[in-house]
């Protein structure tokens, strides 16, 4: 084996803690989230998964894809029933397992916000993954929070006319001990910040941008690239929080143009020149603001 | 018509991971086969890395696909850096064949 | 030792002497005091398991899903609104066989806006699958909840113990609170097998086909079923160490009663004196508490039923459209009887309105009647 292959190999964990045979779309970003994050993680780790893609993925009747166990909850309730977890194992005599509320981003930014948030507030021994695909997926491509706007779904034809809600904001408004965002593209730095998260005690949140083939509408081959263009172009700047400490983790200067990331994504063909046009302002604005923090 | 018969009770809604998700073949969702040209291969394992099932197996110099499982996405083939993946239309009927 | 305890108080002291392991609660009029006083027993040291101060009560009954399902000894509380925020959990922890043990504190629900007590929020639960007991004191308050855990942590079932709002809840009461050794005797610590464990990974709750989803289904209702006997089990074990006895309904001079009153919650006591005023008159009246609501009773009140000797249903809640449920329920009950007595509803002492000594004896002489009509009453507030 090459000396690169090597390094490659090395660069994430090797041990598999979620296995072939789920039942993931072709190219599903959430399903190599997934991987790298429990590749961070280890296995001393439980997942409370609400409804979302994974309550499908993880395996269906007597079959499970994850080497870890699960707890399926209600939409509404991940973080809270995570925090239950917690407590349950702390009450048992178990203060090392990491519990990990496991989330797209309907049951974040939107159903799930109010438990989110009590749980953030409390500061809550718990690890908070919200894999961010940028609508309801799993039953099929409507609109939600985190839907950017411009983008077609199913309940926004025209495309959607509401910008982004700012969750990071939101999440950051209640001083987590650690903040991060990830994309499966840059793998490394994906399960560096679960190991990360893993050592932190008290509550931790990261958003993964998890692009999605049948949802933004573009070839199941071209999932990471999406990923890295999203960093590239500054529409999804990776960085991370730790006890209110900002630091980017990838420069945002220079950048390339957000067309580069619009185009060939089926979601946004309605989009005028103007409307990128404004995309593009909205995130030179986003990212100047970032440089300067 | 068909009654339930009398089942233990204390059962709890409970599933075991003897049972793996990997007793479900997903190879049969192919329609493009990626193949490694051996002689171009870095061995960079890139392939490995971004395989969204899981896959590939990475312990020999060129990495080994298990057709049993692999959905053809193509990101393999997408993000090789040598481009030696190939994707080759899949007959049908071989679909689940394990390479 | 003798303590002087509100309804909320006696709760929470039995939530403490059960050895909870984690509570998660979120305040709400009536129940608040017992959140409240668990806050105080935890600072005293008398409770010392962990709690969660929820923001809502969706989210109260999520953190006990997780933490049952890790293995926790769990309780909460809570009241109408709350309980009705809570409800989706409440399909999800039965569903996930989570013997979880929570406390309702009876008040009707919005709208209008409503403080006072009346079953509304209770029975619109009645088919989540949990256990529901309805305390007629204090003192059975507490020793309800004791019961609770042990019930539910052999049936793997859920309970709710419920009290009326204020007339229980707000209201001093002598209770006898057990010492914590004899409790710990009677109610040993809860082992969960199965429990969350990183070293043992399995999916709890994962998507379940028809065929397994009907079996499972089936289970929780021979579990609930049999959860009859288990009740009478763990209430004479209860009685052999504290002395008390609790039954599935509770009949007061039924013997050769005319005509039977049969309510549910604190109104029973006060049943019970209309049933004495009316004898003192020379009326032969009886009346029945219902104390275990589900499972329900059929066998013990078939058992009490006598041809030609009408059931008068005091409904403190109903099903618009179908009338009085617990009317409902005994007919259900009694139909299958060939000689079924008459079941005649009375909506009576909703969103807090007064059941009167007076309001039950004039429902008692109503019934006695036995008129073949099948309309329901609904009885003014008596104030």
């Amino acid at each position: 084996m090459s000396e690169t292959a090597r390094a490659a190999k090395k660069s994430i964990p090797e041990p598999e803690l979620m296995s072939a045979g789920h039942t993931a779309c072709q190219g599903c970003a959430a399903t190599l989230s997934m991987r790298y994050a429990l590749k961070g993680l280890g296995s001393e780790t439980i997942l409370v998964i609400p409804a979302c893609c994974w309550t499908v993925l993880a395996g269906a009747s007597k079959r499970t894809s994850l080497s870890v166990p699960v707890l399926h909850a209600p939409f509404a309730g991940a973080a809270a029933t995570a925090c239950g977890v917690k407590h349950g194992l702390v009450s048992r005599g178990d203060d090392s397992t990491t519990v990990v509320a496991w989330a797209g981003d309907g049951g974040t930014f939107d159903i799930g916000l109010q438990s989110l948030s009590g749980a953030a507030d409390r500061n809550e021994d718990i690890l908070y993954v919200c894999y961010d695909n940028e609508a309801y997926m799993n039953t099929g491509i409507q609109r939600s929070g985190g839907t950017p706007r411009g983008a077609w779904t199913m309940t926004t034809p025209e495309g959607a006319d509401r910008p982004k809600k700012d969750l990071d904001a939101i999440v950051e408004a209640h001083h987590p001990r650690y903040f991060a965002t990830a994309t499966p593209a840059f793998a490394e730095d994906l399960v560096r910040k679960f190991k990360k998260a893993r050592e932190v005690k008290g509550f931790r949140f990261i958003r993964i941008l998890s692009p999605c083939p049948p949802g933004w509408k573009y070839d199941p081959e071209a999932t990471v690239r999406y990923s890295r263009l999203a960093v590239q172009t500054g529409l999804f700047p990776l960085y991370e929080v730790e006890d209110g400490n900002f630091r980017l983790n990838r420069a945002l200067t220079p950048r390339r143009p957000v067309s580069e990331y619009l185009a060939g994504q089926g979601r946004y063909r309605g989009l005028s020149a103007d409307s990128v046009a404004r995309i593009q302002a909205e995130i030179d604005a986003r990212c100047a603001g970032l440089e300067k923090r | 018509m068909p009654r339930l018969a009398e089942d233990p009770m204390f059962t709890p809604a409970t599933l075991r991971a003897d049972r793996p998700q990997r007793e479900n073949l997903t190879g049969d969702w192919r329609s493009l086969r990626p193949g490694i040209d051996a002689s171009r291969c870095t061995g960079c394992l890139l392939c490995w890395k971004f395989c969204p099932e899981a896959c590939v197996d990475a312990s020999s110099r060129v990495p080994v696909i298990d057709f049993a499982y692999c959905k053809g996405c193509g990101i393999c083939a997408a993000e090789c850096p040598p481009k030696c993946i190939e994707l080759a239309r899949e007959a049908e009927e071989d679909a689940c064949a394990k390479s | 030792m003798r303590k002087v305890l509100t309804g909320n108080q006696a709760a929470a002291w039995a939530a403490a002497l059960a050895s909870v392991d984690v509570v998660a609660a979120y305040p709400i009029t009536p129940a608040t005091q017992v959140c409240e006083t668990l806050a105080e027993l935890q600072a005293s040291g008398h409770y010392k398991g962990r709690y969660v101060k929820v923001e809502s009560e969706h989210s109260a009954m999520s953190a006990l899903l997780g933490a049952a399902s890790a293995g926790a000894r769990t309780f909460t509380a809570t009241s109408s609104q709350g309980l009705a925020y809570m409800h989706e959990m409440l399909h999800w922890v039965s569903g996930a066989r989570l013997p979880i043990v929570m406390v309702d504190v009876n008040r009707a629900l919005a709208a209008p806006w409503n403080l006072w007590s009346d079953q509304s929020d209770s029975l619109s639960q009645r088919d989540t699958g949990w256990l529901q007991f309805y305390c007629a004191s204090n003192q059975e308050v507490l020793d309800t909840t004791l019961m609770a855990f042990k019930i539910s942590e052999r049936l793997r079932l859920p309970s709710m113990v419920i009290m009326d709002g204020f007339t229980l809840s707000h209201t001093y009461e002598p209770v006898d609170v057990p010492g914590a050794e004899e409790v710990a005797r009677f109610l040993p610590p809860w082992r969960e097998p199965s429990a969350l464990d990183p070293k043992r990974p399995a999916a709890y709750g994962a998507l379940a086909l028809p065929k397994e989803f009907t079996r499972l289904r089936r289970r929780l209702e021979n579990d609930m079923q049999r959860a009859l006997e288990t009740i009478l089990e763990i209430s004479s074990e209860f009685e052999e160490a504290f002395g008390r006895s609790y039954g599935l309904i509770e009949p007061y001079r039924v013997g050769d009663a005319e005509a039977l009153l049969f309510c549910a919650g604190a109104a029973a006591s006060t049943m019970q004196e209309a049933v004495d005023a009316l004898r003192a008159r020379g009326k032969a009246a009886g009346g029945v508490r219902l104390r275990v609501a589900r499972p329900f009773p059929t066998y013990s009140v078939r058992a009490l039923s006598r041809p030609g000797v009408p059931w008068a249903v005091v409904d403190r809640a109903f099903s618009p459209g179908s009338g009085g449920v617990f009317r409902q329920e005994l007919e259900a009950a009694l139909y299958p009887l060939s000689r079924h007595p008459s079941v005649r509803g009375y909506i009576a002492g909703l969103g807090g309105a007064d059941v009167t000594v007076e309001l039950l004896s004039e429902i008692w002489e109503d019934a006695v009647l036995d008129r073949k009509d099948s309309t329901e009453a609904w009885m003014e507030d008596a104030r």
